[in-house]
């Protein structure tokens, strides 16, 4: 079975893009703790531009993002497309010049972001020679993908390979009409879009790099990985194609709802926060589609870890896509928006949704690709319960500032003044500042065990020579 | 092979062809961001200058950028506040400054009247930002001295001690170059800002001697100052 496997996919390239994917998980986490740290202790600025905050945050973005949920979408939808279509990768040569251009894309991040090197826009703040080897680089991991599925073995394209698809030519579509820019040297560079309609082009990627980079993409995992892990069908074919269309429809609109009571026209924010609301619908979809394929099998979950991650996030998914549709409506916006209410979202997301299932289907995928089982299994377990506290004492302080900054910079005493300045409202944020690095650092201990753990499996594998035999065995057969 | 099935449905025309998919998925992903951007470039209302056209710049033929005064109306940035904003991107200001204050009576009392989409009109791109750690910032020119921005800027907890903002001390050893200037104003101007070739020529004298700080305090001095905006006109409904 490995050997057949081993013979007929390209595991190789796999292999590669999982175990950078949990590096740059434990990179990108690591630079969050410390910016977190710095906002709770400013002093940890040191008075050094490179490591400022305002520096340091785009390279926590891009790192998570890019590099480690980048990472993953390229081992994962590799991996699955391969197995779903019953055939190799459509080009073995184009796989590897994807896996090294975009490892040199996050290495070029790396130095240019703290160099201040930024071309402002936030979540696309690379500049412009970068952005164009992103876009090479993009449309060669879905060129081949689509070419893959064009040569394939099944009759009917199977569900997660949907997901990718649509994130693959959203992105695509995003990254090019948001990063147009003039350029002014090799490093510098003005966009060609300004004030509000740059604002809106802005978030239309923004909410949609959420929307389809960590959400369509992140559901095709769902859509391959659960059901595997479980060794059960998806629980409604039905549901999987209400489910993807009103979703690849849907989350296009929202990103106006960023921009409620700005200078951006009323329509259309008020357009972007009325489909926000009617997206629980497909949301919850997905979520009660990938829940209940357990449906019949939930002991599976006292002894699987594996699974109890992909289920977790599963559950972090609901809870997410429920508040983002809150924070949507108006009234609640007015108090939530510009607080950390908005980061605590991002992070129960980010946190709870995207690195739960993306650590919960790398090793499922690790133990296929390296052929033997994880080193540990006590410390998924361990793993697991870091990753859930972790990203319940982040939100959790984040609701609470977020709520309590909203309602201090509104609060009116009897006199008809303002009862707080804006100084006193940054002190009241000390301690859940402190809370936050706290909980970040937590989340953080499970990722480096992950790393440890999946490092100690590589080198079992090598022990035991597993990939090689299968190799070897494959080469003989 | 996939052709050998025919397909029932427009659904399952889609699943056994790659190129209905993408070409379907390609149509449904398209929308919303069509009707929701595209009428942001055409509809008038949208640039409040369009009904009041007081709240820009009228420039004479021939005047300065330096001949403007506050309050004239808005206009693009002057040498010296455009390397000032270079600073306020490079420096990742905006990811915890905002400068759009929404209009609501705490906003109006905390910040000054709410922002006016006209008034971001030159910023490429734009600078409204997503979160306050700091106060926001659309009008804070004119609010504080040159001397407290430039002490708060080396060292903000100096003067407002609750502060949680890192030191800039590197700012006032940075010398701005004439020419890298002229390249940004001229940049500017082939995305559409109206610079005239005399004030890309001017550029360079404008920010000789000149220092980062200098640049990043004339930038946040000229925030919200541009236009004189009347409390009892709605410039939006």
């Amino acid at each position: 079975m490995d050997a057949t496997a081993e013979q007929k996919y390209n595991l190789g390239v796999v292999r590669w893009f999982a175990v950078m994917s949990i590096v740059y998980l434990v990179v990108g986490a690591s630079v969050g703790v410390y910016i977190a740290s710095e906002l709770a202790w400013p002093v940890l600025n040191f008075d050094t531009s490179y490591i400022t905050f305002g520096r340091l945050r785009p390279l926590h973005t891009n790192a998570v993002i890019f590099a480690f949920g980048g990472c993953t979408l390229m081992a994962t939808a590799f991996y699955s497309v391969q197995r779903t279509c019953g055939v190799r990768l459509w080009s073995d040569k184009l796989a590897w010049f994807t896996f090294w251009g975009w490892n040199l894309i996050i290495v070029s991040a790396v130095i240019t972001l703290p160099l201040g090197l930024t071309q402002g826009k936030e979540y696309a703040e690379l500049e412009w020679p970068i952005d164009i080897a992103i876009a090479i680089v993009w449309v060669s991991y879905t060129f081949n993908f689509v070419m893959t599925i064009a040569t394939r073995k099944s009759s009917h394209i199977y569900v997660s390979n949907w997901f990718f698809l649509s994130m693959m030519i959203m992105i695509t579509y995003l990254h090019v009409v948001n990063s147009l820019a003039i350029p002014v040297g090799m490093f510098s560079s003005y966009s060609i879009f300004s004030g509000v309609q740059d604002a809106m082009i802005q978030w239309w990627w923004g909410h949609n790099a959420v929307g389809f980079y960590l959400t369509a993409g992140f559901l095709g995992i769902m859509y391959y990985f659960v059901p595997k892990q479980a060794n059960r069908p998806v629980f409604s074919y039905r549901l999987s194609v209400v489910h993807f269309w009103a979703l690849s429809f849907g989350y296009v609109w929202l990103g106006a709802h960023h921009l409620q009571y700005t200078a951006l026209p009323d329509w259309t924010g008020s357009l972007g926060a009325a489909i926000s609301l009617a997206m629980i619908i497909p949301s919850w979809g997905g979520a009660i589609n990938g829940m209940m394929t357990l449906s019949g099998a939930w002991d599976k979950l006292r002894t699987d870890y594996v699974l109890r991650f992909l289920i977790m996030s599963l559950a972090f998914y609901a809870m997410s896509t429920f508040e983002g549709p809150v924070m949507s409506i108006k009234t609640v916006n007015a108090l939530s928006h510009y607080t950390d209410w908005t980061v605590g979202h991002v992070h129960s997301g980010a946190l709870g949704w995207v690195a739960m299932v993306g650590c919960g289907a790398l090793y499922h995928l690790i133990t296929k690709c390296f052929h033997t089982e994880m080193y540990s299994t006590r410390l998924i377990n361990i793993h697991f319960w870091c990753f859930t506290i972790g990203t319940v004492v982040y939100i959790v302080a984040m609701w609470v500032s977020g709520i309590m900054q909203g309602l201090m910079w509104r609060a009116y005493d009897e006199y008809g003044t303002l009862v707080y300045t804006f100084a006193e409202s940054v002190e009241a944020m000390h301690p859940y500042y402190a809370m936050r690095a706290i909980g970040g650092a937590i989340f953080l201990t499970g990722a480096a065990i992950m790393l440890f753990n999946v490092l100690m499996t590589v080198r079992k594998a090598t022990s035991e020579g597993s990939v090689q035999q299968a190799q070897a065995a494959a080469a003989g057969a | 092979m996939a052709n050998n099935v025919k397909p029932k449905s427009f659904q399952e025309w889609c699943e056994v062809n790659i190129w209905a998919l993408i070409l379907a998925t390609g149509i449904v992903v398209s929308i919303g961001g069509i009707v929701e951007i595209v009428p942001l470039f055409t509809i008038k209302d949208t640039m409040e200058h369009n009904a009041a056209p007081e709240i820009l710049w009228q420039r004479e033929e021939g005047e300065s950028l330096q001949d403007w005064k506050a309050g004239d109306g808005i206009r693009p940035y002057t040498a010296l506040e455009l390397a000032g904003r270079k600073v306020y991107l490079r420096e990742g200001c905006y990811l915890c400054h905002s400068q759009m204050i929404r209009p609501f009576r705490d906003e109006k009392d905390r910040y000054g009247h709410y922002s006016l989409a006209s008034e971001s009109m030159y910023d490429h791109p734009f600078q409204w930002g997503s979160k306050r750690t700091g106060p926001d910032l659309a009008r804070v020119g004119g609010k504080y001295s040159d001397d407290w921005q430039r002490k708060h800027l080396r060292a903000p907890r100096t003067l407002v001690p609750e502060s949680v903002m890192p030191n800039y001390p590197w700012l006032q050893h940075e010398m701005l170059d004439g020419e890298t200037v002229q390249a940004h104003m001229s940049g500017m101007q082939t995305v559409g800002v109206p610079y005239t070739d005399a004030d890309i020529a001017e550029g360079a004298a404008v920010v000789e001697g000149k220092t980062s700080e200098d640049a990043l305090v004339a930038f946040l001095q000229v925030l919200g100052t541009m236009a004189k905006l009347d409390e009892n006109k709605a410039y939006r409904e």
